[in-house]
């Protein structure tokens, strides 16, 4: 066998705490050695030329590199060893600068340290072997979980790109939170009007399966081989014969609140999101129907002309399988009745954003005209109360949402707009105004609409007769302020949805202290997850707005494309390999994998059945949990056996 | 104390409109940082500093306005004018506040009653300033 050992100075990275060359001639003498030598940036061309060279001169077989972490160059040293024929696990990094030069000031202590670690390396080395990466087919199309503007825009630039793509929405109609808003900042443009055309797209694209009114039940499998089961929940109404007519919507006795309208207008058992949801089909809901089990009304289906009601509709369960996963499950608003010293709920001239967005719609309950709920007069001064709910880690939310200040400005503009005479007073904390033309659609607001804006919490909302008496302060006066409105839009805050929570449940996502999906990294992998092939996409990982949502979303095709395009991948080499013969099947690692890789396989062995554990190459991450737990010694993972971690260790306490 | 706290009935809207008018700035234009009191020379002796006088003037509180020092301390160094992030004459505004005071009521200061060795020991600037301030 024969070593050779490199050690990097990185400039003066190392070399200023590090005595390259005494670390160097330290193993010289050690056996299977053959070269040692020290150079100042290894990472360059010339330097891996140089372990090039030295393989053939010297027919090497393992080499040693002391340098930076493994995370930073373990790539760039293994495909040396590819482009010479050796194996690239027979490279062993030693991490010198991370761990060494840049931790400690003491030359003489940090050579030592170096000498230390870079002998345990060598030895190490010698028992290192060639193992090969397993290679595992891929399934090329995408699961999209969500169907709002992120599940949207990520179904479509997969589908674009020429790979199948499944949608799955929860609702009737895909379009989510983004198909409940009037208009968008800072442009003002409508916000249904420049939806629905993606929303027709995905209806209509080739590439794109659509399961409105369905739900992700079961995720098996890995990375390029997810196995899937959807539930497609009944609709009633049979998506191809409906032809929108309406005849049945006047005939249908149950009355009951319409969710598009955040509940401020009332809609029938059977009825359609909005006039553009997609599929473009009525539904029925059975929690308000009175024709389904039992049937004791069927007065729509009596009047639908192309027979599209079906009462006996059941549930049907889907199972297809999926190379890549985007989640976008989205938002939900804070529920601001937490917040009691705001009288949501009790007050119902004290609304929410959402609840504002749909007075001003014109498809709204109000047809677009600004009226308060309980009376219908239109309020004359309304107060915009912001971070309801948000930064406020005491009691309700702990981060800023992002958008509110931005659609609490655009409210209160828009309110000038109804009601030009009207006054808008804006009470916030701070104003963010984070993204291009923001600040000056804020100025907008100010300087040429006449929206007042007051920094101070709004303390307490209580009902003074019909109008509405407000406890505040203005801090850059320190005065306290009393006064009355007429409305109060609270700018509600954002959190996971409920549907965030479950799915990240079901595909084991780490979510953070907030119960947002948790980045793979927080710069520089935005829309990776824990798990290899479960991408990200829009607010499932924090507050977003829209156009953030939609370059998120974007990355998220883009990575799952990176998967699809592939006939097969390849899988870490450092994994855990069960020794059939030492397995007595206790299950101990089965329950201790945290990714569920391990399972439990009957082996035939002297004509009894046997359980033994068996690794799943292509989900297990290598983590090593499987190994340590194992009372029998039975797992080792390759790369790192416990016969190699000791001889490391000998090498570290022989001094 | 309670009070209704913004105040735009028709008396506040013309004296916003009026400080606007004299002063040719958008009172509305300033978002509170702070930067003309910050650098004036004279914060110390104003009872109100002068964004907090802005500020009254943005929320239609005229008696605040005109309770308050802050003009009458200005002296018209334009060092506000010139550091303000919104491109706002601060010191016009401080002059509109000033000018609608003696238009309201022209014998504000009468150069007669300076008794003569004030009047004596008086830099011309102070003077002139004051003339400016009642001719405007």
């Amino acid at each position: 066998m024969k070593i050779g050992v490199y050690v990097c100075e990185c400039g003066s990275n190392i070399a200023d705490t590090v005595d390259t060359e005494e670390v160097a001639d330290s193993v010289k003498l050690l056996p299977n050695v053959a070269v040692s030598r020290v150079y100042k940036y290894k990472c360059s061309d010339p330097g891996q030329e140089l372990i090039r060279q030295d393989i053939e001169e010297f027919g090497l077989d393992k080499v040693v590199v002391a340098a930076c972490s493994p995370s930073m160059h373990e790539p760039t040293f293994r495909a040396v060893l590819e482009d010479k024929g050796l194996n690239p696990y027979c490279l062993e990094m030693v991490n010198i600068r991370e761990q060494c030069s840049w931790v400690h000031a003491d030359k003489d202590k940090g050579t030592d340290k170096a000498v230390s670690l870079v002998k345990g390396a060598v030895m190490r080395s010698e028992l290192m072997e060639p193992l090969d990466r397993k290679k595992v087919g891929v399934i090329s199309k995408a699961l999209v979980i969500g169907g709002g503007i992120a599940g949207i825009q990520a179904a479509l630039d997969i589908a674009n790109s020429g790979f199948q793509v499944t949608l799955v929405e929860k609702k009737s109609t895909i379009g989510g939170k983004m198909a409940q808003l009037d208009k968008t900042f800072p442009t003002l443009d409508c916000s249904q009007c420049i939806l629905s055309p993606k929303m027709v797209d995905v209806g209509r694209h080739p590439n794109i399966t659509l399961y409105a009114n369905s739900e992700v039940k079961q995720v098996d499998g890995y990375i390029g081989n997810f196995k899937v089961k959807i539930k497609r929940n009944p609709r009633y109404v049979i998506e191809d014969k409906c032809t929108l007519c309406d005849d049945c919507v006047p005939v249908c006795p149950v009355i009951v609140h319409d969710e598009y309208n955040e509940n401020l207008s009332p809609r029938k058992a059977i009825y359609i999101a909005n006039p553009q949801a997609v599929p473009a089909s009525y539904i029925i809901n059975p929690d308000n129907c009175l024709g389904i089990e039992p049937l004791i009304c069927s007065k729509c289906r009596d009047v639908c002309g192309p027979e599209a009601i079906d009462f006996d509709m059941r549930e049907e369960i889907i199972e297809d399988e999926f190379g890549a996963i985007v989640v976008a499950t989205g938002y939900e608003t804070y529920p601001i009745e937490n917040i009691g010293e705001y009288g949501y709920g009790t007050i119902q001239d004290v609304i929410s954003g959402l609840e504002f967005e749909r007075i001003l719609a014109a498809n709204g309950p109000t047809a677009g005209l600004v009226r308060r709920p309980s009376d219908g007069r239109i309020p004359q001064t309304v107060i915009f109360i912001h971070c309801a709910g948000s930064r406020d880690p005491a009691k309700n939310l702990s981060y800023c949402s992002k958008i509110c200040c931005m659609y609490a400005t655009k409210h209160a503009l828009q309110y000038k707009h109804h009601v030009h005479s009207g006054l808008a007073v804006n009470f916030y904390i701070d104003i963010r105004t984070g993204g291009k033309d923001y600040e000056e659609f804020y100025k907008r607001a100010a300087e040429e609409e006449n929206v007042i804006f007051i920094r101070g919490k709004v303390s307490e909302v209580l009902q003074d007769g019909d109008r509405i008496l407000i406890k505040g302060v203005n801090t850059l006066t320190a005065e306290t302020i009393e006064m009355h409105a007429d409305m109060v839009v609270l700018a509600t805050g954002i959190q996971p949805s409920e549907g965030t929570k479950e799915i990240s449940n079901l595909l084991k996502l780490s979510r953070d202290m907030s119960g947002f999906v948790k980045e793979a990294h927080p710069k520089l992998k935005p829309v990776e997850t824990s798990i290899s092939g479960v991408y990200i996409a829009g607010t499932v990982s924090g507050p977003k707005d829209i156009p953030d949502v939609v370059s998120h979303a974007g990355r998220a095709a883009i990575r799952s494309i990176n998967i699809l395009a592939q006939k097969e991948l390849e899988v870490e080499a450092t994994i855990a390999k069960v020794n059939d013969v030492l397995c007595r099947g206790c299950g101990m690692c089965v329950d201790s994998c945290p990714y569920g890789a391990i399972e439990l396989k009957a082996i035939d062995r002297y004509g009894y059945t046997f359980e033994i554990a068996d690794v799943n190459a292509a989900v297990c991450k290598g983590c090593g949990t499987c190994a340590a737990t194992c009372l029998n010694g039975a797992i080792d993972q390759l790369g790192y056996t416990d016969s190699q971690i000791l001889s490391l260790i000998k090498a570290l306490a022989d001094e | 104390m309670s009070y209704e706290y913004i105040k735009f009935g028709q008396e506040e809207k013309d004296f916003i409109e009026k400080i606007q008018e004299i002063s040719g700035q958008n009172i509305y234009s300033c978002y509170q940082c702070g930067k003309c009191s910050a650098g004036c020379a004279f914060s110390n002796k104003m009872d109100k500093t002068v964004n907090q006088l802005i500020h009254f003037i943005q929320m239609g509180q005229k008696e605040k306005v005109l309770k308050a020092n802050t003009h009458w301390i200005c002296a018209s160094c334009l060092t506000c004018t010139i550091r303000c992030p919104r491109e706002i004459d601060v010191a016009a505004l401080m002059e509109a506040v000033r000018e609608y005071i003696l238009r309201e009521e022209p014998e504000k200061m009468k150069i007669a009653d300076i008794p003569k060795d004030v009047l004596n020991k008086l830099p011309n600037i102070a003077l002139v300033g004051s003339f400016r301030k009642k001719t405007g």
